[in-house]
């Protein structure tokens, strides 16, 4: 024990005033999660609006938790929600249940089901935390119009799924932005 | 309690409400009761970085004596739901519950018999956050969300009947507490978006075009 040991060890604590602070500033500046971290979801739409889910419950099968509902519809001429046969008349994505392990966006046939970063979900009862189709599904972009409507890209479902390869841009929902030179915060990108 | 309860709701105690309430919320000790992974979780959100320690939170009651916030971080087993009723009741009121991760808030994957299914079950819960686990910001928007409940509880022994009359009333905010996610509470700007919204009805909506919008990849059509 030297005369000068509690110095040395106060020294070092006290060296550590003047490291930088790695205190993430949370509620206001939020940070930028991994571009795939698995976060809420979202439901996808064609080009002109049209939805992508086709009501085949393959996500509904493939959830561990049993935390998704899907009541498929017919589509008809005169009312038409999706390209193809059927579409989702009811869709339900209960959060108190969901793991967000991704197994629904990985068994999605259409890329119809995918997922975004927002992780804020915290509600005060069990009832708000069950997501309805209203809720889930992507704003209607410049171009879209609410369905349902007609198929506006071509008539059959390869106008859809394979155009849609050629020019992914196209795509809309969680694969196309707002044209926008704007960002969230309201400042200039 | 005396005289409040013989006037009309909210006359004479409205200001001390308010102090009481902001008393309240400004310093939340947590009964230390981590059940699962969730647990893991809720201590880096009492670490340095992220730090609770910004809303007066750090400390982690032993005694359940002292706490006044309980954390329900984990899956709650059929043999350990007497004890946490028990941790529940030896807790001095006023006392909140968040009921964090998906196991505690609907039994989550663990549909079967050795979980309860939702701690609400045993005990009240005010903020039901899910994830699985949630992230450690989930935690901190979460506790964030009951803090502005509690700013909004009526104090005394009718707090709820009153909190109902001011429902009836219409005297509650537009965007009721703790709906609003946190990091649009703290801007401004994106305050003012969420409040459009949910006049609107599209709170949901924003948050996907806000989401689209933050995305590089995405922009100007993902070219």
């Amino acid at each position: 024990m030297g005369v000068m040991d509690p110095f040395k060890g106060f020294g070092v604590t006290f060296s550590h005033m003047f490291r930088k602070v790695i205190t993430t500033d949370y509620p206001f500046k939020p940070p930028v999660s991994a571009p795939r971290y698995h976060g809420r979801h979202i439901l996808n739409r064609h080009p002109d609006g049209l939805e992508k889910c086709i009501g085949c419950e393959l996500c509904a099968w493939a959830c561990p938790a049993d935390a998704i509902f899907v009541e498929g519809g017919d589509n008809t001429d005169e009312e038409r929600f999706s390209p193809g046969e059927r579409y989702a008349k009811n869709y339900q994505i209960n959060y108190a249940r969901c793991i967000f392990c991704g197994l629904c966006i990985e068994a999605c046939p259409t890329r119809s089901l995918t997922m975004s970063n927002e992780y804020e979900l915290a509600r005060d009862n069990r009832q708000d935390l069950i997501f309805t189709k209203e809720q889930l599904l992507a704003p209607l972009l410049e171009g879209m119009s609410k369905p349902p409507h007609a198929m506006f890209l071509g008539e059959t479902e390869k106008d859809y799924y394979l155009g849609a390869l050629e020019n992914p841009g196209t795509s809309a929902g969680a694969e196309r932005a707002p044209l926008s030179d704007v960002d969230v915060l309201g400042s200039p990108a | 309690m005396g005289i409040e309860e013989k006037l009309p709701s909210g006359i004479l105690l409205t200001s001390v409400e308010k102090l009481s309430n902001w008393a309240r919320k400004s310093s939340f000790w947590g009964a230390t009761f981590g059940l699962a992974c969730c647990a893991i979780e809720m201590m880096a959100a009492g670490g340095p970085h992220y730090d609770l320690g910004r809303w007066g939170m750090e400390v982690f009651r032993a005694s359940p004596r002292q706490a006044d916030l309980m954390i329900v971080a984990g899956r709650v087993s059929q043999k350990m739901a007497p004890v946490v009723r028990q941790i529940y009741d030896q807790m001095p009121e006023p006392r909140s519950v968040i009921s964090m991760g998906v196991c505690a808030s609907s039994g989550g994957m663990f549909n079967n018999y050795a979980i309860v299914q939702g701690v609400d079950h045993i005990i009240p819960v005010d903020v039901y956050l899910p994830g699985c686990p949630p992230r450690p910001e989930m935690l901190i928007d979460a506790i964030l969300k009951m803090r502005e409940k509690v700013m909004i509880a009526p104090l005394g022994p009718n707090g709820r009947k009153m909190l109902d009359q001011r429902k009836a009333d219409g005297k509650m905010p537009l965007v009721a507490a703790g709906a609003m996610p946190s990091s649009y509470r703290a801007d401004p700007a994106r305050r003012a978006q969420w409040e459009q919204a949910v006049r609107e009805g599209r709170e949901e909506q924003l948050r996907i075009e806000n989401w689209m919008k933050a995305q590089n990849h995405l922009r100007d059509g993902g070219a």
